[in-house]
């Protein structure tokens, strides 16, 4: 089975690392993830931009692009893409391509990545 | 993670948040900040072993509060209580606070701090120092480095500046939307002022003048939460990311000036770059323009640009075009100068510059820029005048040194 961990923490907080303590984390992470690549076990590995790097696509019959994070508590993180896009413009057609073909409401959020390790899992 | 440098680090964190609260609660700086430093006090005692609270802004709030106000029960004899009703909602949780921390008027709370410390009244060297001071936490001695004065004469001012701000009254109800929009250009005005503080290499050392981009770029970061949709504060963010990308490549081991062309590309910090790009393209869809977001937008340019000769330049003379409309000044005119002379050569740009002179006479900048472009002509008689009155007018021993080795050059070259 694969398993997605999910990392959530204070922004404000991490933000306010120097880039020794921010270096000493990622340091630490990396030697868990090495053995985990090791052991072929470790699939993509992400981290984002700030929050406020984000855009919000609301789904509906008509969509509505917003600034800023996905925000609401009503709904949960059900899954996610990772797509290569030249623009944040072609990110938002994308997105609001995968909306047409969804047949639910709720949203996307659109996050550019700080760091993309696609991995190696045995599926 | 619990050791004093992680501990530091979530303060510094919620800080702001924090005394945002603080002062509203008190209608005080000085009470506040009171407040704030037993909270931390606290803090460093119960964090280390209980662990860091799960939200240390409302952890530190309440603690504050709960601390000063018996601060002041005792005190009752020798300093008046604030007026019952100043001091709001004595009585709620820590639970509902950290509820409402997420409210609109937590916005306008922050909003309200930082407006508070960048007062039109102040002179813009007290408010980035009182900024500085009570919503980054800065000590005295690190403003006062920065700044390039002793540490008593800083005292002073941030002294000043804060019985000028407690007379000038700001109110504490919500701000209407044009107020609202008025604050938030003072406080991005203050924040840039501050940013340029650090990055004109006029004083202290390349790692005090740093802190300062650093900071200027979290509060940035900051009010981009709390105004997500505002495009002229993403252009500010991505102005200062960007910019700030480029400090390790701007000085060279001696502290001198390297040039944007002589960087070493490999030293910018590619981060910041990636996330002032993300932030000048979410700004751009909103078909806003202004002044911050189109700076952003040329020194997008120049990251993108692998190579100096790779430098899209007719596109930089036109951003300085729109950028002159937006906010005419003869100082853009002469970067748009700059830009001119990459497309049309130096031809072009010195008789773009000629009609400045009289405005920027005492302009380092105009100076090294006409003498360049006369070297570039071959007229180096006339590049010399120019680089000897810029070398009268360089601010610090690294633009000296710059002018000087374009001197240096031109003896070589005649």
């Amino acid at each position: 089975m694969l398993y997605a961990i999910l990392c959530y923490d204070s922004e404000a907080v991490v933000g306010s690392w120097t880039k020794e303590q921010d270096a000493a984390v990622i340091a630490k992470l990396d030697s868990v993830t090495e053995k985990l690549a090791r052991e072929g076990r470790l699939g993509p590995v992400a981290r984002l931009m700030p929050t406020t790097t984000a855009t919000t696509l609301r789904k509906g019959k008509e969509s509505i692009v917003l600034d800023g994070p996905f925000a609401e508590t009503k709904e949960q993180l059900l899954g996610f893409f990772v797509v290569e896009c030249a623009s944040l413009e072609q990110a938002i057609e994308t997105v609001k391509e995968l909306g047409r073909a969804s047949s639910s409401n709720g949203s996307y959020e659109i996050r550019p990545m700080r760091l993309f390790r696609p991995g190696s899992a045995a599926q | 993670m619990t050791s004093v440098a992680w501990i530091d680090a979530a303060l510094r964190g919620a800080r702001p948040q924090a005394m945002a609260a603080l002062v509203r609660c008190f209608r005080d700086l000085e009470l506040a900040e009171e407040a704030f430093q037993e909270a931390s006090l606290r803090a460093l005692r119960s964090w280390p072993a209980n662990g860091p609270p799960r939200d240390p802004a409302a952890w530190l709030i309440f603690v504050g509060r709960n601390a000063a106000l018996d601060g002041v029960r005792r005190q009752r004899k020798q300093r008046p209580l604030p007026p019952e009703e100043a001091l709001s909602d004595l009585e709620d949780a820590e639970t509902s606070l950290a509820d409402r921390l997420d409210d609109a008027h937590y916005r306008d709370d922050l909003l309200r701090l930082l407006f508070i410390c960048c007062h039109p009244e102040l002179p813009a060297t007290q408010q980035i120092a009182l900024a500085l001071r009570i919503v980054c936490g800065l000590s005295v001695v690190q403003i006062a480095r920065a700044f390039l004065v002793g540490e008593s004469a800083m005292e002073q001012r941030i002294t000043r500046a804060k019985s000028r701000v407690a007379r000038a009254d700001v109110p504490f109800e919500p701000p209407g939307p044009v107020e609202r929009a008025e604050r938030l250009a003072a406080v991005a005005t203050v924040l840039y002022l501050m940013f340029n503080e650090g990055y004109s290499a006029t004083g202290g050392t390349a790692h005090v003048r740093a802190t300062l981009c650093e900071e200027a770029i979290r509060l940035s970061r900051l009010l981009l939460h709390l105004f997500p949709s505002e495009p002229e504060i993403m252009g500010l963010a991505a102005l200062m990311l960007l910019q700030h990308a480029r400090a390790s490549a701007r000085l060279d081991a001696d502290g001198a000036i390297v040039l944007l062309e002589d960087q070493d590309r490999g030293l910018w910090d590619r981060a910041l770059i990636a996330e002032g790009l993300a932030l000048i393209d979410k700004a751009l869809r909103h078909r806003r323009p202004g002044p911050y977001q189109v700076q952003a937008a040329i020194a997008a340019i120049h990251s993108r640009a692998a190579r100096p000769e790779d430098t899209d330049w007719s596109e930089i003379e036109q951003l300085y075009e729109v950028l002159q409309r937006l906010q005419p000044s003869p100082v853009v005119a002469l970067n748009r100068a700059v830009a001119v002379s990459k497309v049309r050569g130096p031809e072009a740009a010195l008789e773009m510059i000629d009609p400045l002179l009289k405005e920027l006479s005492g302009y380092f900048y105009f100076f090294g820029v006409r003498g360049a472009l006369l070297l570039q002509l071959g007229r180096a008689e006339e590049a010399r005048v120019a680089f000897d009155r810029a070398l009268a007018l360089a601010h610090s021993p690294a633009e000296a040194a710059h002018i000087r080795s374009q001197i240096d050059r031109l003896i070589r070259g005649g």
